[in-house]
């Protein structure tokens, strides 16, 4: 498919004689980078809009057309909005990264364990209970949000981390077993056997064998579930309630309720909880790709 | 003694014939999926279950229960607002998924060449759909301002008149489409690597057969990726029909109920009205309507999408 923008492609070299087909070849280099600038423009243009008037004084992001330099920059917006607002942002900062954390742990257990299961053991029913995972991805979440909360307050477990825990160890999520299959299918059953040779049994293979060679999709599956429950608002909405339980979606809605108007503070608070995203993106982005690559497709 | 549990251990890894061998691996793989297959009973079947119950009652959490048997769903027929939340979401879906689509796949096409800093610009492209949605939903409530916002100034440029956007009944579905494609690059980057797996053979043979760009992505490009194409639309009405958290930060369902998508319905019916009976009818409403749309995706998917017999093995 490289070839696709034959136009595009910089990197074959083209006979001397063709030279109008070389320039033709230049012109549509530039074209393509021409498209690519705009396009990036556009998807940049809200990230530097949100960074400007988080700098801007109180009061000056309200000028039409628009300022996009803020004179002067005030950094201290970033504080005013975290440690001033009377919201335990820290705190939110906490509980957020404990959710996130635990639920990677509960994927990487759960749903490795069961694509581990489905890919290289053998028993009755396991096509089957295949596609039944995969069927639950079709299933809207509300369905079974009224009657899961109904369970939690049963549990007295409201306004604890529970609910946003205790099920991703029981599960892991079915998109990530889907993910851990197709990864664990491609590994050849002969390290499987050689292992059982040595004497080891199934639980010694799936933690010496298997896992030690699948870096890239324990990372994708990692960075899933992180951006998954950073981001996750109405499950945190629904089940904390108090300001020392809430995340950083939820604290953030609360902060709209004191500061809504001043969009300067919100746009700072809003970049704030975006950093963390960046920096996970960034640092694990190789993987990330990959990841997708090799399974065909990726997250949502 | 020793050489024995070797050839034993060999036969059962190699063959794994004997059935006791058999038995044993089928209950260790079985344990391999125990806590998915009690996560499902737990959260997902029995809810299940548990919300088909509730949907034929008037349950309101203080009040007691009682068996109302289709009552809910004839009071959703008499709701106005059932209809309007279900119209809203259609209406966003179905503008918004197929632009959402075309885009996707447009950006991917843009990408999938090697030029200079391709890497940064799909780093670009893809990064603002991995973005919080409260921080998201902030910010584009701030960008369709009316008075002072980045949209206005941008029609301002070629003279048009400042709009509502969000605050405007006729623009408010429009606006959360908009915000909505901004984050296309969660599809993008699987049609990138969908572009990314056909097989570069096809587009020689075709090249050497005089094609041109258009013939080979109506040709090629566009019948090898059907399979991806389905997978995002699939994946993309359903999400669509549960658009949530951009409505309930930027609008809570106004302009008089223009953005009153139908999961926000649910949630306000269910957890600030506490009519969890009601809001578990609706939530079925939902999944059967959801359910209904896929099933007549995967029935009609046999006619375009193309999938290739090795795939199978």
């Amino acid at each position: 498919m490289a070839d696709n923008a034959i136009a595009a492609s910089g990197t074959r070299t083209i006979p001397r004689y063709h030279r109008r087909r070389a320039i033709r070849h230049v012109v549509a280099q530039v074209l393509w980078q021409i498209l690519l600038i705009a396009i990036s423009a556009v998807m940049l243009i809200p990230f530097v809009w949100l960074l400007s008037t988080s700098l801007k004084v109180r009061g000056t992001e309200f000028t039409f057309p628009p300022v996009w330099i803020p004179r002067p920059a005030v950094w201290s917006n970033y504080t005013t909005a975290l440690f001033k607002s009377g919201l335990p942002f820290p705190r939110f900062f906490l509980n957020t990264a404990i959710i996130t954390l635990a639920n990677m742990v509960g994927v990487l257990f759960a749903a490795s364990l069961a694509g581990f299961g489905f890919a290289r053991m053998r028993f009755p029913l396991r096509d089957k209970l295949f596609v039944l995972v995969l069927s639950t991805m079709l299933l809207p979440d509300i369905v079974t949000t009224i009657p899961s909360y109904l369970l939690f307050r049963l549990l007295h477990w409201i306004d604890t981390f529970l609910p946003l825990i205790v099920p991703t160890f029981l599960g892991g999520g079915a998109f990530n077993i889907f993910l851990f299959r197709q990864f664990f299918m491609g590994i050849p059953l002969e390290l499987d056997d050689a292992a059982r040779i040595d004497g080891a049994g199934t639980l010694q293979i799936y933690l010496q064998v298997i896992l030690p060679v699948s870096r890239p999709v324990l990372i994708s599956v990692s960075i899933l579930t992180f951006l998954g429950n950073w981001n996750a608002f109405m499950g945190p909405l629904i089940y904390l309630n108090s300001f020392e339980k809430m995340t950083l979606a939820v604290g953030l809605r609360a902060f709209q309720g004191l500061r809504g108007s001043e969009w300067n503070q919100m746009m700072a608070a809003s970049a704030v909880t975006m950093v963390p995203v960046l920096v996970v993106f960034f640092a694990a982005q190789r993987y990330f790709i990959q990841g997708i690559v090799t399974s065909g497709f990726g997250g949502r | 003694m020793g050489s024995q549990a070797l050839v034993a251990a060999m036969r059962s890894a190699r063959s794994r014939s004997t059935s006791a061998a058999r038995r044993r691996e089928a209950i260790e793989g079985f344990l391999c999926i125990l806590p998915w297959c009690i996560g499902f009973i737990a959260f997902t079947a029995g809810p299940m279950i548990a919300s088909l119950y509730l949907s034929l009652t008037n349950y309101e959490i203080l009040r007691p229960i009682s068996f109302i048997a289709l009552g809910n769903f004839a009071k959703a027929g008499r709701d106005a607002l059932f209809a309007k939340s279900l119209y809203n979401t259609a209406f966003y879906s179905f503008l918004y998924v197929p632009l959402h689509l075309a885009t996707a796949l447009a950006t991917a096409l843009i990408l999938n060449v090697k030029t200079k800093g391709i890497g940064v610009y799909r780093t670009i492209f893809y990064v603002p759909s991995i973005m919080p949605a409260v921080a998201n939903a902030f910010l584009w409530m701030w960008i369709f301002n009316p008075e002072y916002g980045l949209a206005n100034a941008f029609l301002n440029i070629f003279g048009l008149p400042p709009q509502k956007w969000l605050f405007d009944e006729a623009l408010a579905k429009p606006s959360f489409v908009i915000m909505g494609l901004w984050g296309l690059g969660s599809s993008m980057i699987i049609f990138l690597a969908g572009l990314q797996g056909v097989d570069i053979n096809l587009y020689e043979a075709a090249a050497i057969d005089g094609a041109n760009w258009w013939t080979k992505f109506w040709g090629i490009t566009l019948p090898m990726i059907t399979p991806i194409i389905f997978f995002n639309l699939t994946i993309g009405i359903i999400n669509s029909f549960q658009v949530f958290t951009t409505a309930f930060i930027a609008t809570g369902g106004g302009p008089n109920n223009a953005t009153l998508f139908y999961v926000l319905y649910i949630y306000q019916q269910g957890f600030l009205f506490a009519k969890m009976g009601y809001a578990s009818a609706l939530a079925w409403v939902l999944f059967v309507i959801v359910l209904i749309i896929t099933l007549i995706q995967f029935a009609t998917a046999g006619r375009w999408v193309y999938y290739e017999v090795e795939r199978k093995a």
